[in-house]
């Protein structure tokens, strides 16, 4: 039995991401084994030259989209945290569209239900991760996240270290 | 899972919209047409030939503006997959004007199932085409009249209501017939030479609007994941270094150290500010974050913010060519004031290189007596003035006053408007404005410059390359440089065809072997590197044939502006007195025209032709040749 804490998802760090959308063909490569960005899981959003970030499920606890659905369509996996779809009940109603604060949840435009990321679970690792250019992606637990943080902070706190550890 | 049609890559169709009737059809693209052309500039010339009458007028609204993609455009392939041309009579030379710009918008228009989109007519009122995959319309855009490309772009995304909406779009300039009006995409990325936003401006074309959903497959997903697998790692090597460190700005000091940095409108050849707008210096001092374009993770952009001062928080990115533009060529030294004057230039949609050498131009008349002070509205156009230097492209970029109404005709006809022997200090060939090298001590250069079909172009032959690399004697031009011109020359229009970003083209270890089985991996049409050098050896000669159609295509078109030939270069060093004589110039069209299999005259012969299928267009070196 894996913990809660550590579930592992895909996020990208705001720093390196630059909106290539690399991600977004790799995943639809891989899943759909074709280039069609609207087939992706994980979507690269750009607003401007110096804001642009990728986004994908982040296998939430207590997920508002399987709360949201009216189908039972959607279940966690307990161990993973994946958001698993079952076909048949999914009517495509968008209401854990609605409720993904994330944008994580899209219908497919061809089967019209609603898909999401699964970490390429069959194939242990994450693609998109895998071909991120940029190593911005990074399939991790929510505590490596915060680690990553807590210590970025303390780097920029400390002016010193900072100065001797960061190679730009 | 489907395919639009039984092509791989290409979409196989091509899409055409009268904006007059506002009629709409489709037709397919041969198998024929695909591997001929390849698609990117070598369709959309085609295109443009066969779909215009001789001696069209680049503003009237028969003349067509083609938007084409690459075979590769929309696939996975990095840089490769996000490009896209813009094909059309040029209002600047009134030859071929052609142009690609990379980032989002390609892809898109591919995903909806096109290969190329030919525009003909105009729209009554200011209009943008819409195109939602198979459902095409023309909209009203009377209210973004006079906003700049990004401003259209967020204001179609809001009235149609989708994020992912790519657009391309002109600005003020384009819609007052600035003859070097750019077309813009993703905020900064420009179909930027030979004025194709005006030839939407003359069509009442706002932008085109795109959403595409459909898939694009290749033939061989495997095989094609591994070639892009390695040309991503080859551009994490030294193939990409540049472009992903200090960027084109590099350029400043090399070109400087070899006396080829162009200063103040070509009287000097070095820049006593270069240390000041060197790439070091920006990326120091103003470069905030360096981004790219869609399927590339090369990432190129690098977006300077200016941090201080008059002009705080001025956000652009900025390359070399436009930042010599406006910095050494105009005698600027201000960063700050650079990176201000790209992104004005941005918003009206103007060429950021045409733009510097139209002011420099104009600095070069007021500093010679030849414009006063009255005529420029009271600015005080001296060399190195920065806020004369924006005051002025605020004035171009919306044709207010005189001068800035004739400025925005680019140097040639601002010229002619001008007189007063104003046409010697206009530095364009063929009517397009020069970029940013001094062509007096980088001779190849000086040679592929002047035969580019587009005009003035450091990017049609690269013939500034073997000059800086020191392959050969950058002072003189002598035979052999033909060969080397008409060989990059072909590789140049098989890269402008596949839209392949030309930062990349390192990335092909192999060269034209790399781009071939690249070519046949997406598409399944099997191709040789040869047979693809023979497609660039057919697109320039297509290119050629149009703008003899246009009378503007024989010897006489090959030329250099007055002052590479006039001006000795002043700077102390081994450059010093240099300029381009008329003996050796003459000597390097003789060889490049014999290399190429054409007259004297530098018209195509009947035999070259027809070794490389283009014997339909025999009809017009016959009428070339039996009216000379």
């Amino acid at each position: 039995m894996v913990r809660p804490q550590d579930r592992k998802f895909v996020t990208a760090d705001p720093e390196k991401c630059i909106g290539c959308c690399v991600c977004e063909y790799a995943c639809s490569m891989t899943k759909e084994k074709t280039y069609n960005p609207t087939k992706s899981r994980i979507r690269a959003l750009r607003m401007g030259p110096l804001t642009n970030l990728s986004v994908t499920c982040r296998h939430c606890e207590d997920p508002a989209c399987v709360a949201a659905c009216p189908k039972d369509a959607l279940t966690q996996d307990e161990n993973t945290g994946i958001i698993r779809v079952n076909e048949e009940a999914c009517n495509g109603c968008a209401w854990c569209i609605s409720a993904c604060q994330f944008g994580a949840m899209m219908i497919h435009p061809e089967k019209k239900v609603v898909f999401t990321c699964d970490s390429c679970e069959e194939l242990g690792e994450p693609q998109c991760v895998k071909w991120c250019p940029e190593e911005a992606l990074n399939f991790v637990t929510a505590q490596t996240l915060a680690q990553k943080s807590r210590i970025s902070a303390v780097k920029n706190l400390f002016q010193e270290v900072k100065e001797k550890t960061v190679q730009k | 899972m489907w395919r639009i049609n039984k092509m791989f890559a290409y979409a196989g169709k091509i899409l055409r919209v009268d904006l007059t009737t506002g009629k709409v059809s489709t037709e397919p693209l041969t198998e024929q047409m695909a591997k001929s052309y390849i698609g990117g500039i070598g369709l959309g010339i085609r295109l443009l030939m066969d779909n215009s009458k001789p001696g069209t007028d680049a503003f009237n609204p028969d003349n067509p503006i083609i938007f084409a993609t690459g075979p590769l455009s929309g696939t996975m392939g990095p840089t490769a997959g996000n490009g896209y041309a813009v094909v059309s009579k040029s209002p600047a030379t009134g030859g071929v004007g052609e142009a690609k710009a990379h980032g989002f918008f390609g892809p898109d228009l591919k995903r909806a199932g096109y290969d190329a989109v030919v525009i003909t007519g105009k729209a009554e009122k200011l209009s943008y085409l819409w195109i939602d995959d198979d459902n095409v319309t023309v909209i009203d855009a009377e209210h973004m009249r006079g906003k700049s490309p990004y401003e259209t772009d967020v204001q179609i995304r809001n009235d149609l209501g989708d994020y992912y909406i790519r657009v391309s779009a002109i600005g003020e300039a384009g819609e007052k017939l600035c003859r070097f009006a750019a077309i813009i995409n993703d905020e900064f990325r420009a179909i930027g030479r030979t004025g194709m936003g005006a030839v939407m401006g003359s069509k009442n074309l706002k932008a085109v609007a795109v959403r595409g959903t459909h898939d694009v497959n290749v033939a061989d997903m495997e095989g094609f994941k591994e070639f892009v697998k390695m040309i991503h790692e080859r551009m994490k090597g030294p193939a990409t270094k540049k472009y992903k460190t200090l960027g084109t700005p590099e350029n400043v000091l090399v070109l400087n150290s070899l006396a080829a940095l162009a200063t103040r409108n070509w009287t000097n050849a070095t820049f006593e500010g270069a240390q000041r707008v060197s790439g070091e210096y920006l990326n120091e001092h103003y470069v905030k974050k360096i981004v790219g374009c869609a399927t590339c993770g090369m990432r190129c952009d690098h977006i300077a913010v200016v941090p201080e001062g008059p002009y705080q928080g001025s956000t652009s990115r900025l390359e070399f060519e436009c930042l010599w533009a406006m910095g050494p060529l105009c005698g600027v030294d201000r960063l700050d004031a650079i990176i201000e004057a790209m992104r004005i230039v941005n918003e009206y949609g103007m060429d950021g290189i045409s733009i510097g050498v139209v002011v420099a131009f104009a600095m070069d008349c007021y500093e010679h007596g030849v414009i006063t002070k009255e005529q420029t509205d009271g600015i005080d156009l001296r060399f190195g003035n920065a806020e004369a230097m924006i005051a002025i492209i605020h004035k171009i970029g919306k044709r207010e006053g005189w001068l800035g109404n004739a400025l925005a005709e680019g140097v040639a006809k601002a010229a002619e408007i001008i007189g007063n022997g104003a046409e010697k200090y206009a530095c364009h060939i063929k009517g397009l404005e020069l970029p940013g090298y001094d062509l007096r001590t980088l001779k190849t250069a000086a040679l592929g410059f002047s035969v580019s079909f587009r005009g003035a172009c450091h990017l049609r032959n690269g013939a500034y390359s073997p000059d800086v690399k020191g392959k050969v004697n950058r002072f003189k031009i002598e035979k052999g440089r033909g060969k080397m011109i008409a060989d990059e020359g072909n590789v140049y229009n098989i890269i402008d065809s596949l839209i392949v970003c030309k930062f990349s083209r390192g990335t092909y270890y192999d060269g034209t072997k790399d781009l071939a089985k690249y070519y046949t991996l997406a598409t399944g049409i099997p191709i040789t590197p040869e047979e693809l050098i023979k497609d660039g050896e057919r697109i320039e000669n297509l290119a050629r044939l149009f703008n003899i159609r246009e009378g503007k295509g024989t010897r006489e078109f090959d030329t250099l502006p007055w002052k590479i030939k006039n001006v000795p270069v002043p700077d102390e060093g081994p450059a010093k007195g240099v300029v381009v004589s008329e003996e050796e110039f003459q000597i390097g069209l003789d060889d490049y025209y014999a290399v190429r299999g054409w007259t004297p005259d530098g018209i195509p012969t009947a035999e070259k032709l027809a070794e490389l299928g283009l014997g339909d267009l025999t009809y017009i070196v016959q009428k070339a040749q039996g009216g000379a």
